[in-house]
């Protein structure tokens, strides 16, 4: 398999092949390596520790861009007991860039919805790099609709580089699709608790987003454009986007901080797409703890306090 | 030794050209008629051979729209800190003070409350020239604002956007701003207060996103450019240029999206009509 390994990442993975390398000699050989594959798995922990505490925000872009990264179907298979796909907006048509269903986990009902990225060319052609149409915004609507109508819960999984800009999509109402999916999100009568996965990039992210709490997993991004759009409109040179990611601050960190993110979730060390199952693990535990958590409030109380949580957002001086 | 026919005192030489007060004439974009603008003023801003619509400022929406020209403005001293730190070209808060300077405005939107024919409402204009009428902090808190307004004295609120989208300085706080406006306008909606969007040019993103597409009615001025994506970055997208007339209000019309394209010189009297069917 093609691995993409990210520059920060080439010393780690030149330890973590050593490793199996000499895993598989013992395997095969019946030799004994044990000493030095446990000194360089402390120097891997030492080397990861050190590495991806110091990332830039660029560097958190790319993790969270990386294609081994979990997307939303993965996390569902590890962490739902049971799920069933729904399809279609009832309108135009199925939208494979977002997907949607019915699960249970721990014995809850919840109805998730996420953006969906493909892991090679030939699922992009489907997925179209998990950039949606109108028909996905509005296929998750009318599944949000649904969950409201059966009293569920409802988890989204933000992972997009944006609402695609095509023709197509402008002439069937991309903009309305989002306006729509924010006025109605923000009155629906279940909590809502949304997860970014990976990238959360501008409307097309938000489209999804609206939540009584936005939990972000720790390598991920979330603003108002990509750092690439934002620097061929700053700077006209797309490539100057760490500058830009710097600049707009995009960071779970920097969100959390914002008071934007509820809740950063660790990952397992050196990223999610290195220990997926780990991620799903502490992903399920966190789910149950926030569903805990929401269905501690009355829905009035929920309503008030989710049209407060996008009132307070801004800074200004009077 | 000077030759005798050039003048050497600055005081005796005549100006070059003609005097013509700044902006007396202007040249429509699409016809190419050249306009005496105190005759544009009269139309609206419209030029009258090709209905070409010039682009105004927030003070020409208000005067046209509000009865006598009079209203009452709220939050106009509301301004943007810099929460982000934004210094990249140039600091945010030197943005915003050229832009101050530039247009007399505080923000890229005005909020007031007056009447149109008689009936009271409540406006909120954007202004282009304020960096691009892009959404930061103020303009999501006004626009929130009025909208709460609206709730409480149950007056119809009309939003005239134009604008690029969520301002990028803001980062992630802009885009918040999208939720904090279209979750008022379902309050509104729930209440049956209407409300109206006017859509001029440009209004796109992340404004067309939220608030601009949320309108019970909308109307655009013709040949405004409206959409989600702008055209550049569709272009780049597919590799192709565009189809003529894509974007348009007229196209938006076509699609499904707007209820009407409506001239500027129309455009009171079509709120007009809508106002009196919710007050009748």
């Amino acid at each position: 398999m093609a691995k993409i390994i990210l520059d920060f990442e080439r010393e780690l993975t030149e330890i973590e092949a050593l490793i199996r390398d000499l895993k598989e000699r013992e395997n095969l050989y019946n030799e004994n390596h044990q000493d030095q594959i446990h000194e360089l798995e402390k120097e891997f922990e030492s080397l990861a520790k050190k590495t991806y505490a110091n990332l830039n925000r660029w560097q958190r872009v790319q993790l969270a861009r990386h294609p081994d990264r979990p997307y939303t179907l993965d996390y569902i298979q590890q962490i739902a007991d049971t799920w069933m796909e729904l399809h279609g907006d009832r309108r135009f048509a199925d939208d494979p860039a977002i997907v949607g269903g019915i699960a249970q986990i721990a014995e809850t009902g919840v109805m998730i919805i996420g953006h969906q990225k493909g892991r090679n060319v030939k699922e992009n052609m489907i997925r179209n790099f998990g950039m949606p149409q109108p028909e996905g915004y509005r296929k998750a609507l009318r599944l949000m609709k649904l969950s409201e109508k059966f009293n569920k819960p409802i988890i989204t999984f933000i992972d997009t580089p944006g609402a695609y800009p095509g023709l197509g999509a402008e002439e069937r109402g991309q903009g309305e699709a989002i306006a729509r999916n924010l006025f109605e999100m923000s009155r629906l009568r279940v909590p809502i608790l949304s997860i970014v996965i990976g990238e959360g990039a501008s409307g097309g992210a938000l489209g999804i987003g609206v939540a009584d709490r936005l939990v972000m997993l720790e390598h991920t991004w979330y603003s108002v454009i990509t750092p690439e759009g934002c620097a061929s409109i700053l700077f006209r040179d797309a490539t100057r986007a760490p500058q830009a990611a710097e600049a707009m601050k995009v960071t779970a960190q920097d969100l959390f901080d914002l008071g934007i993110a509820d809740r950063v979730i660790q990952e397992p060390l050196g990223g999610a797409h290195r220990n997926p199952l780990k991620m799903a693990e502490i992903l399920k535990r966190v789910i149950l703890e926030e569903l805990q958590l929401l269905k501690s409030f009355s829905l009035d109380e929920l309503l008030e306090q989710r049209l407060n949580k996008y009132g307070q957002v801004g800074v200004y001086e009077e | 030794m000077a030759k005798w026919y050039e003048r050497t005192e600055k005081s005796i030489l005549s100006d070059d050209k003609k005097e013509i007060p700044e902006g007396v004439w202007k040249k429509c974009p699409q016809c190419g008629e050249i306009i005496y603008y105190k005759e544009l003023a009269r139309h609206q801003h419209v030029c009258f051979k090709c209905n070409y619509h010039f682009r105004i400022n927030s003070d020409h929406y208000l005067v046209m729209l509000c009865d006598g020209g009079t209203y009452k403005e709220y939050d106009a001293g509301m301004r943007s800190g810099n929460p982000l730190d934004f210094s990249d070209p140039i600091p945010y808060e030197e943005q915003l003070a050229a832009a101050i300077q530039k247009t007399g405005l505080n923000e890229a939107v005005r909020t007031v409350e007056s009447k149109l024919n008689g009936m009271s409402i409540h406006l909120a204009v954007m202004d282009f020239r304020f960096i691009g009428g892009s959404m930061g902090s103020v303009v999501g808190e006004k626009i929130a604002r009025i909208i709460d307004r609206s709730l409480e004295k149950k007056f119809p609120l009309i939003i005239i956007s134009a604008s690029g989208g969520a301002r990028m300085q803001e980062g992630v706080l802009s885009l918040m701003q999208m939720v904090k406006t279209a979750s008022r306008l379902a309050r509104l909606h729930d209440a049956g207060i209407p409300y109206i969007s006017v859509l001029t040019h440009p209004t796109t993103g992340g404004v067309t996103a939220s608030f601009a597409m949320l309108g019970d009615v909308i109307f655009a001025e013709p040949g405004a450019l409206i959409g989600f994506a702008g055209p550049r970055v569709i272009r780049q997208t597919i590799g192709e240029e565009l189809p003529e007339g894509f974007q348009t209000a007229e196209f938006l019309l076509k699609k499904g999206f707007v209820d009407a394209v409506v001239d500027r010189r129309n455009l009171k009297k079509s709120i007009d009509e809508v106002l009196k069917f919710y007050y009748a």
